[in-house]
């Protein structure tokens, strides 16, 4: 059966996309960020996950006005890089894994989770950005990746309690699985960061040290937060930071393991652009 | 019962609500539209002409040409969407967000090297610094 070994957060800023692009990452400024990876880099490659679960958002590039979907799951063979504006980032495109996401599409909508299956969409720098920190440039991505979009454009996003949740029905799915893959599942986003008004700019490293530790000590209570409280203590983009949720209700520790998991990699840094930069890897025991 | 919204005492912050996303809907998709390269080049060489293929508010259209993003906001413009006007002017996310300020570009710079915004004094509109 498939099983999922680890999970990995963390944001997806798309300057970092930028810096990496266009060769900044030894920059006074970026060094720290990217040095944040060294360690990220190396333990993927000797992990060597068969699929990664990806959580993240789309930032009004796949999705416009049109279609807002609460939660997607893309289920295409293949994935195009986006052009956000900018032109589209010079990275691999992304191969999926439909038969695993239908089967996951399937599994999750009959546990009462209404997903919307995607079939065709490019996909962004939330994407594109956390697979750059986590490979470098490589030729391919390592794997096969499952795009999962979550809704933070139009308010409310879902709530973090929906997301835990979801995240154990995704486990349950991908472990009725019935071929042996060792999957990853990724939660992207936040931390704490305003991108809009006068309040641009706001950073609470506070609240995002908090939510690290409770994130790996107390995922329950954590998924009870309401939603202002992610708006008014991490800013209005700060609330991408549902998505964690998702990613940490999906680990064995809280579906029924005895043993919480090992927090093999932790790293915290601002800033990168308007965003504080957060990053964690927690390994199922 | 009208919408519930918790969120409207935070200080300098637009939340792109049910209500936004009606009024903006236009002035968004117009932002979309600038994902193609064409469409950029078209836009860049008459913006008024671009904008008036759209169904948006003069007021809409005179703050896109002003690129004054906060009045784009709350005028239903979400920054995501917004992004793209930027993106056709060069300007990085850091730019764009810094002109909604008040801060010159090395200032709002050297306040995100310095740590950021601080939260203290920016939970509640009113509330003293």
């Amino acid at each position: 059966m498939a099983r999922i070994s680890a999970s990995v957060y963390t944001s997806h800023v798309p300057a970092i996309g930028a810096a990496l692009d266009l060769g900044k990452t030894a920059e006074p400024y970026w060094q720290p960020v990217f040095q944040g990876y060294d360690f990220s880099k190396q333990w993927l490659k000797e992990q060597k996950p068969d699929v990664i679960f990806l959580v993240y958002n789309d930032h009004a590039n796949a999705f416009s006005l049109d279609l807002i979907p609460t939660f997607a799951i893309g289920t295409a063979a293949e994935f195009a890089v986006a052009d956000e504006g900018w032109g589209p980032r010079p990275v691999p495109k992304v191969i999926g894994h439909p038969k695993l996401a239908g089967h996951i599409a399937q599994s999750v909508i009959q546990d009462d989770f209404d997903l919307t299956i995607v079939n065709k969409m490019d996909i962004d720098h939330g994407l594109t950005v956390p697979l750059s920190l986590m490979c470098g440039h490589p030729k391919a991505w390592p794997c096969p990746v499952i795009p999962f979009a979550v809704n933070v454009v139009q308010y409310p996003a879902p709530s973090g309690r929906r997301c835990y949740m979801l995240g154990k029905a995704i486990r349950k799915a991908i472990e009725s699985y019935d071929e042996p893959l060792n999957v990853q599942i990724w939660g992207t986003g936040g931390m704490s960061h305003q991108l809009q008004g006068p309040r641009a700019g706001l950073i609470n490293k506070e609240f995002d040290t908090d939510f690290l530790d409770r994130l790996i000590a107390d995922p329950e209570g954590l998924s009870k937060m309401p939603h202002i409280d992610y708006v008014r203590e991490a800013g209005s983009e700060g609330i991408e930071l549902v998505m964690w949720l998702i990613a940490r209700g999906a680990m064995n520790d809280v579906n029924g393991g005895s043993k919480p998991p090992t927090v093999r990699h932790r790293f915290y840094h601002v800033p990168a652009s308007n965003t504080a930069v957060g990053h964690l890897i927690l390994e199922n025991n | 019962m009208s919408l519930d919204k918790p969120y409207t005492d935070v200080p300098g912050t637009t939340i792109f609500d049910a209500e936004m996303s009606r009024q903006g809907y236009h002035l968004n998709q117009f932002c979309m539209s600038l994902m193609k390269a064409e469409n950029r080049a078209r836009f860049k060489a008459d913006e008024r002409a671009y904008l008036d293929e759209w169904p948006m508010t003069e007021d809409q259209k005179l703050a896109v040409l002003a690129r004054d993003l906060n009045r784009c906001i709350a005028l239903g413009g979400n920054i995501y969407f917004l992004a793209k006007i930027g993106a056709t002017d060069g300007k990085s996310f850091q730019q764009m967000a810094g002109s909604m300020t008040g801060m010159s570009e090395d200032e709002y710079r050297n306040m995100m090297v310095g740590g950021g915004r601080s939260i203290e004094g920016n939970r509640y509109i009113g509330e003293k610094k």
